[in-house]
């Protein structure tokens, strides 16, 4: 992403393209970003361009905060926030620090919390930091980069659209989920969140940069692929030194809720080079582990995601229906996440499933991946 | 075309009118649902002229009387075009019942200036809503909804009403319209968003203010429809296409319009399934300017799984998955001065006749390339005035196209059978790559009106249900048997409903093990 332009400023093209992108880093879960596009284009129609901030322009000293929402995406789509919502859980924190916030930043640019902030940005005329603390989306709070690097997550801030706030100083980030889902389901199954407030030297130290400047990136590819009659899955692929894991058709998917989760895995039969071939992919929210027989393909927290082979827009667990002719694809994950912390956290014991975490590339050299 | 000679005393029959943009078609099905005649006549400015002509045409053709028909089908174009042509829309008065949530997306958010203007000034965000559950997120203020329907009095033709979490608790909706017609009046036309769409708010909501929009329109179409039949001793019931092959009652349509949108295409993939014996193909309907491909799953068309835009709009309708290309009989030919060709996408359309060079005209038209190379006879025409030279040219752009469009819509590679509808399938050759077979059933031309003749009558019920309280089978029995009502309800015969689609979708993040389930039934009139 080096070479890449960075963003400095978002308009309503720039949000579309997000939107994009950011579904495709959504892995299959993380919301629909569609509601999140809206409230940012209005947020900006209403108080002008937000301005992007690039991690090493912060301030050392300077006081950055996420701000997304939590809870099921499903309420997200019907229960819309509040304006007021989405800067109320800044005030407390900003009450709790005694200090004004510089920048706001998502906390996983994955799915529907990209473009959240953007409302926050916009209503108090500060930026937007290009960064974020997943790089993906990923279904519990405490999967971030700040919680790998031991940065404390209080005091986290949260708001309802009825006006109830809390703040709360949790020990963890691991306890911070559960009390804050705990909140968020008397709160209605959604709420806006404030939490792991960082310094700008923290950030720089911690956050993944660029993150929303890629998926703008990943929007304009796909959106330019279209335009001029190109190959979507490929241009993509191409500009993002990603893996074409596999072609095929979904025929069998099985979804179950377990402990407040969409779990389940989904059956591929693989079509052109892969024909003949059975894929099988497990998610819990997010893909999180791709195999073929006994073999792993792509292993979380490295990037499992679906697109269309004829439009190459993302398809997410929930919209996956038989007869979807897909390609899988794999992006490696940030080396934040390649830690042995990282793999505790959100590697595939965590979730359950009975591999050893291997790098994506590792996986490709054997043969699994490499097409 | 030959009609009958006489009619079978004993035999009720159904008239089945598809009106699309160019033509209107009609066809006479007996109650063996054989396609008894047919007739197509052009769509004129003022649509109901092309209905009265196509009823005349097929009653004085077939011999058959107008008191011996006992159902009558109509699938339409004009709400779409309504909202396409942003003519003809009604003033809509807006209450979403959502605030203190919602506030952060206005209504109409993405919708263009021309539509907006057409919708007009009023669309608010009221005191309300639910939870998922059930539970209240806010009462309703009710002297804040007289008070927004006092804003709108004279300046709305109908007012609709979405609530957060309607689909769940539609209790807040219904005493809002209490309200409004309280205050505007007992004959305001109130839609509810609960009787219009399923979870998503601002998608839902759109739809709900095309279908307030379109109240006007179809209460135009029905009232020309119930003339055009009175006029020829016709007393029949009824009814009126949806996009998804089923039929509803015109009563019912006069209250939702909006589902007639696109059911067109569906009527064409409905008909070639009827006429072909098939229950699982491709169906390619080739008009006078466009080619629709759409999939015949199991007799019904397949959904697009994407969220669907109608004229710019964002709604979660679940409408067919078709591909439309730029191909049609009546689509102009071009040559360069490198010898190439180009094929449309422009179209003579119904001015086929004259000014296509086979009739005389200075226009090369697919048409003319079709009958030149013998896969048309058209009598009375001139194949001289073709240059033969070109058409193998020609011939294989379309075959390309057409290939390449079924390529897309297929769901493996492996070849499938495909059949042709529409006046233009004269242009397909005998075979097509990844076509197993081409089918080309009789009455090819009247499939649209045959399929609007054919239509199930169906109900859905949606709901969100806790797999904590219920076990998984009380949930899917309780959900089937509310389907089945509701069909039973809209006239379906209650001995031949059947379950056409279960869907259940866990929902995340929820407590409760919560799971939406949307269930679909059909049954015969």
């Amino acid at each position: 992403m080096n070479k890449t332009t960075r963003l400095t400023t978002l308009d309503e093209q720039s949000i579309e393209y997000i939107a994009i992108g950011a579904a495709v880093l959504g892995t299959g879960g993380g919301g629909d970003p569609h509601v999140g596009k809206l409230m940012a284009m209005e947020a900006i129609r209403e108080h002008g361009p937000v301005r992007i901030a690039q991690l090493e322009e912060l301030d050392d000293e300077g006081l950055i905060v996420p701000v997304s929402m939590i809870g099921a995406p499903t309420v997200m789509l019907e229960k819309i926030p509040s304006a007021e919502q989405l800067t109320k859980p800044l005030d407390l924190m900003e009450r709790e620090l005694g200090r004004k916030v510089d920048a706001v930043m998502p906390i996983e640019v994955g799915g529907g919390n990209s473009l959240v902030p953007v409302l926050a940005a916009a209503q108090r005329g500060i930026p937007l930091v290009d960064a974020d603390a997943m790089g993906r989306a990923f279904p519990e709070s405490q999967m971030v980069t700040f919680h790998l690097e031991g940065i404390p997550c209080s005091p986290v801030a949260m708001a309802d659209e009825r006006g109830n706030s809390a703040l709360m100083h949790t020990i963890d980030g691991v306890w911070e989920e559960r009390m804050a889902r705990a909140l968020t389901v008397e709160m209605g199954g959604s709420a806006s969140i404030c939490d792991y407030p960082v310094s700008g030297a923290q950030a720089k130290q911690s956050a993944i940069g660029g993150t929303l400047t890629l998926a703008y990136e990943i929007g304009r590819t796909l959106f330019e692929a279209k335009q001029q009659k190109l190959n979507p899955v490929h241009e993509l692929l191409t500009k993002l030194n990603g893996y074409a894991l596999f072609h095929g058709k979904a025929v069998d998917i099985r979804r179950r809720m377990d402990g407040g989760f969409t779990r389940g895995e989904a059956v591929f039969e693989g079509t052109g080079e892969n024909k003949g071939e059975t894929m099988r992919l497990f998610f819990q929210n997010e893909f999180l582990l791709a195999t073929v027989g006994d073999q792993p393909l792509a292993i979380t927290p490295d990037l499992i995601t679906l697109l269309d082979q004829d439009t190459g827009m993302p398809v997410t667990t929930e919209n996956l229906k038989y007869g979807a002719r897909v390609t899988v694809a794999g992006l490696r994950c940030d080396e934040k996440w390649r830690t042995p912390k990282g793999i505790e956290t959100a590697g595939p014991r965590y979730f359950g499933y009975d591999f050893d975490y291997v790098p994506i590339e590792t996986l490709a050299s054997k043969g699994g991946a490499a097409r | 075309m030959t009609g009958i000679t006489a009619a079978n005393a004993n035999q009720m029959y159904r008239i089945g009118i598809d009106v699309g943009g160019t033509n209107t078609d009609a066809a006479l099905l007996d109650s063996d649902l054989r396609c008894v005649h047919k007739v197509k006549v052009h769509t004129t400015a003022d649509v109901n002229e092309g209905i009265v002509e196509a009823v005349r045409l097929l009653l004085q053709e077939s011999g058959v009387n107008g008191s011996d028909i006992r159902y009558a089908m109509l699938g339409t174009t004009h709400c779409t075009n309504a909202i396409v042509e942003r003519k003809h829309l009604g003033r809509v008065g807006l209450i979403r019942i959502g605030a203190p949530a919602t506030t952060a997306v206005p209504p109409l958010a993405g919708w263009d200036e021309s539509l907006r203007a057409a919708i007009g000034p009023h669309s608010y965000i009221a005191t309300g809503g639910y939870e998922y559950d059930g539970r209240r997120i806010a009462s309703l203020d009710e002297e804040e909804i007289a008070e927004l329907c006092r804003r709108m009095s004279g300046e709305v033709d109908a007012v609709a009403v979405c609530g957060v979490f309607a689909p769940v608790n539609r209790e807040q909706e219904q005493r809002v319209g209490e309200i409004v017609r309280d205050v505007l009046g007992a004959d305001m036309p109130v839609t509810y968003s609960s009787e219009i769409g399923s979870i998503g708010l601002l998608e839902r909501e759109n739809a709900s203010v095309l279908n307030a929009a379109l109240l006007q329109v179809i209460a135009g179409v029905v009232r020309g429809f119930e003339k055009a039949l009175n006029g020829f001793g016709i007393d029949a019931q009824l009814y009126i296409c949806q996009n998804d092959g089923t039929l509803m009652k015109s009563e019912y349509a006069l209250r939702y319009p909006i589902l007639t949108i696109a059911c067109g295409p569906t009527n064409s993939i409905r008909g070639a399934a009827h006429l072909s014996g098939l229950s699982d193909a491709l169906v390619v309907d080739i008009g006078g300017t466009t080619t629709d491909i759409g999939v015949l799953v199991q007799g019904f068309p397949r959904q697009s799984s994407a969220a669907v835009d109608i004229g710019g709009i964002r709604t979660n309708f679940r409408m067919p998955d078709i591909l439309s290309i730029g191909l049609g009989g009546g689509t102009i030919v071009r040559l360069d001065d490198a010898g190439g060709v180009t094929v449309g996408p422009d179209s003579v359309g119904y001015e086929l006749t004259t000014r296509a060079r086979i009739f005389g005209g200075d226009t090369l038209t697919t048409t003319d390339v079709a009958v030149k190379l013998g896969r048309a006879a058209w009598p009375g025409t001139n194949a001289d005035a073709v240059d033969g030279a070109v058409c193998g040219k020609v011939d294989a752009v379309i075959q390309q196209s057409l290939e390449d469009a079924i390529d897309r819509m297929k769901t493996s590679a492996e070849p499938v059978d495909v059949i042709l509808v529409g006046g233009g399938s004269l242009l397909v050759p005998e075979t097509l790559a990844g076509a197993s077979r081409i089918i080309r059933p009789d009455h090819y031309d009247a499939a649209n009106a045959i399929g609007a003749a054919l239509g199930l009558v169906s109900g859905e019920s949606e709901r969100i249900y806790s797999l904590d309280d219920w076990s998984y089978d009380d949930v899917i029995r309780d959900a089937k048997e509310s389907a089945v009502n509701e069909a039973t309800a809209a006239g379906a015969n209650s001995e031949t409903v059947e379950i056409v689609s279960v869907e259940d979708i866990p929902i995340a993040y929820l407590p409760g093990n919560a799971l939406l389930v949307k269930v679909k039934a059909a049954g015969k009139l």
